[in-house]
């Protein structure tokens, strides 16, 4: 196991160099020039001098090396100082430039994160929470009203766009009904009750939103692996010995269906960071996917680059991680 | 007596065996009243996009400044919008858009899909890039991707090929290259558990060239876990365009889809609400009835669900 998962590690470095390497291709080779929406009356001179502030006077394979080098040694060191208060060299290093606000693109993310990991982490959260009690009882029930309803409800969650259930919400809840804020705002502190009160109602709407669309997922899942196990031989030698119903259906069956679903919880992951961009766009949430979204319309290389390279780590990550899990809790599977 | 029933019933089986299965199919996907109850709502949905213009003749692009955000009447039975546009004539076009896309973008992936899952299943020294090539896709954080070629290539498209064909074509190529991964890796599966069974063994001694094996005998028979992807593409190749739509960086508002009337439609929320909610139920509604089509041919295929 253990030798796998450094096989792994090892496997995941050239992965991440390629991916690196198709984005900042992907980007650079583009025809689009992102001196292009300067005024023309900018003189050709001054034209290069600016290309040449944001490091566009090199060839393309030394822009990409200082890239790797900025992301991969510079950063995690200035984190290691920051953390820990040790000096490394002069501090003085160069550091990845947002192009637009010209702040280092990692402190734009650090600013953005809490808001993304509040708000769709907690969705994340909630609808596990929901999803497997509903996945469990809607199998053991099979054919029931309970599960007639509880799958149409998923499979209306997990088809029906998060644009449109956050906006139908706004419509019904903030225009109408005006329980709760449409707009996230990112400037309250909560201090006392009352302003936890409004950092409960404003979070409510977009977590509500996105905990159905995972819960519909994670829903689906779980029925299907309770289904497959509950008609198992072991499960019927539990019964026959006498173990009780409950326990049969939260020890024995239960267990062994949540083998995949931790998998596809783990897998899941990735997309609270990245895949939220939607729904923090309709709620104005300012997280990362609201930064990914402004970045693109204004062409911000550098950040755009770093931004989705962060998500493409994190995809491989947590692959991996889902990858190790299976094999620590199903002993049955075996890598070598 | 049992004899005489025995024979006439077993020549009709056998006489046309492709029939037969096929009506099988058809019988499990009727007791699937999720599935009927799909396959009516998406042939309703495809008849009134392509036949409705006819009936309610409107052009959608017609502006009348006068009738703007007007709320739901017998002239206009869907509003209209903030420059008077019909809101119904904009829906049933958008949706031609909307469908054309997913479908195209469907096929694409299905074709770059099925082509790696075969060679990789089919030739074991391309397996193994192949595969990792797949592992590789599968890695790429797609939206965000998606969000920067678009933003990147659009221009250039459209000085190539003209605003409306420009988009479409990015919009299908980008998403068709960026879907192919799950199917290829269900047909590799299929692939290889075809291959070894004794009629290619006897196809590949008769001398029958590769090709022809692949099309003639392989393929047949991988068709169905095709099927079941294809009804799953389609939905999220909808879904995926209307949400870059959304975004604001899928197609044009004078070349609208249901996406991009919904995001149009959002800022209007509290003057006419029917805007946002037209689109978006006829986004749900396809998406809906599709994953249940493909829920039923799951159902219909699978060999365990005759049991239950």
């Amino acid at each position: 196991m253990f030798t796998y998962t450094l096989r792994r590690l090892f496997f995941a470095i050239p992965t991440l160099l390629i991916i690196s390497f198709v984005i900042f291709a992907l980007l650079d080779l583009a025809p689009s020039d992102p001196t292009g929406d300067l005024p023309l009356t900018i003189p050709p001179d001054v034209r290069e001098q600016i290309r040449a502030s944001l490091g566009l006077d090199q060839p393309f394979l030394i822009r990409y090396l200082k890239w790797l080098q900025q992301f991969f040694i510079n950063e995690p060191l200035n984190i290691l100082e920051s953390l820990t208060g040790w000096q490394f060299g002069d501090g003085e290093r160069m550091r990845v430039l947002s192009w637009a606000t010209r702040s280092p693109v990692v402190d734009l993310i650090v600013q953005r994160l809490p808001q993304t990991l509040w708000v769709v982490g907690l969705a994340y959260i909630f609808g596990i929470l929901i999803a497997i009690p509903i996945g469990v009882i809607s199998a053991y029930k099979q054919y029931s009203i309970f599960d007639q309803i509880g799958t149409f409800i998923s499979m209306v969650g997990y088809s029906v766009p998060t644009f449109f259930t956050g906006v139908l919400l706004i419509v019904i809840f903030s225009s109408y009904l005006q329980w709760f804020p449409s707009v996230y705002d990112t400037n309250l502190r909560v201090t006392d009750f009352d302003s936890f009160v409004a950092q409960v109602r404003q979070m409510a709407l977009p977590v509500f939103v996105l905990a159905l669309y995972n819960a519909s997922q994670i829903a689906r899942f779980v029925r299907a692996s309770m289904l497959d196990n509950l008609h198992q031989d072991y499960v019927r030698t539990a019964r026959a010995k006498g173990v009780k119903e409950k326990t049969v259906l939260l020890v024995h069956v239960l267990r062994n269906s949540l083998i995949p679903v931790v998998t596809v919880i783990a897998l899941g992951v990735p997309t609270v960071f990245s895949g939220a961009i939607i729904t923090e766009q309709v709620f104005r949430v300012n997280g990362l996917g609201q930064l990914l979204i402004v970045a693109v319309q204004g062409a911000d290389i550098p950040l755009v680059q770093t931004l989705t390279f962060i998500f493409a780590v994190l995809i491989v990550l947590f692959n991996l991680i889902a990858d190790v899990l299976y094999g620590i809790l199903d002993p049955r599977i075996r890598y070598d | 007596m049992t004899d005489a029933t025995l024979t006439s019933s077993a020549p009709t089986t056998a006489s046309s065996p492709t029939r037969s299965a096929l009506a099988d199919m058809w019988k499990q996907f009727r007791a699937h009243k999720g599935g009927v109850v799909g396959l009516i709502t998406f042939a309703f949905i495809l008849l009134a996009v392509y036949v409705g213009p006819y009936i309610h003749t409107v052009a959608p692009n017609k502006i009348n400044i006068r009738d703007k955000n007007q709320w739901p009447s017998l002239a206009h039975p869907f509003g209209t919008d903030n420059l008077g546009k019909d809101m119904l004539a904009q829906v049933l076009a958008g949706g031609r858009i909307s469908l054309a896309v997913g479908i195209t973008a469907m096929l694409l992936a299905l074709f770059l899909g099925t082509l790696v899952g075969v060679l990789s299943g089919y030739f074991r020294r391309l397996d193994g890039p192949l595969m990792r090539l797949t592992d590789l896709f599968l890695a790429l954080p797609l939206l965000p991707l998606l969000l920067v070629i678009l933003m990147l290539f659009r221009d250039t498209l459209r000085a190539a090929f003209g605003p409306e064909t420009g988009i479409f074509v990015l919009i299908v190529f980008v998403i068709g290259i960026t879907s192919w991964m799950h199917t290829a890796r269900i047909v590799r599966g299929d692939v290889l558990a075809v291959k070894s069974q004794e009629f290619v063994l006897a196809a590949k001694s008769s001398g029958i060239r590769e090709y022809r094996i692949i099309l003639k005998h392989i393929l047949p028979n991988v068709l169905s876990s095709i099927m079941v992807s294809a009804t799953l593409g389609i939905a999220s190749a909808i879904i995926t365009e209307s949400a870059l739509s959304f975004l604001g960086l899928g197609f044009p508002s004078d070349f609208p889809t249901w996406g991009r009337l919904l995001f149009d439609g959002a800022n209007f929320l509290q003057l006419t609400p029917s805007r946002v909610l037209w689109p978006g139920l006829a986004i749900s509604l396809t998406v809906l009835s599709v994953n249940y089509m493909g829920d039923a041919i799951r159902d219909a295929l699978d060999p365990r669900a005759v049991k239950r």
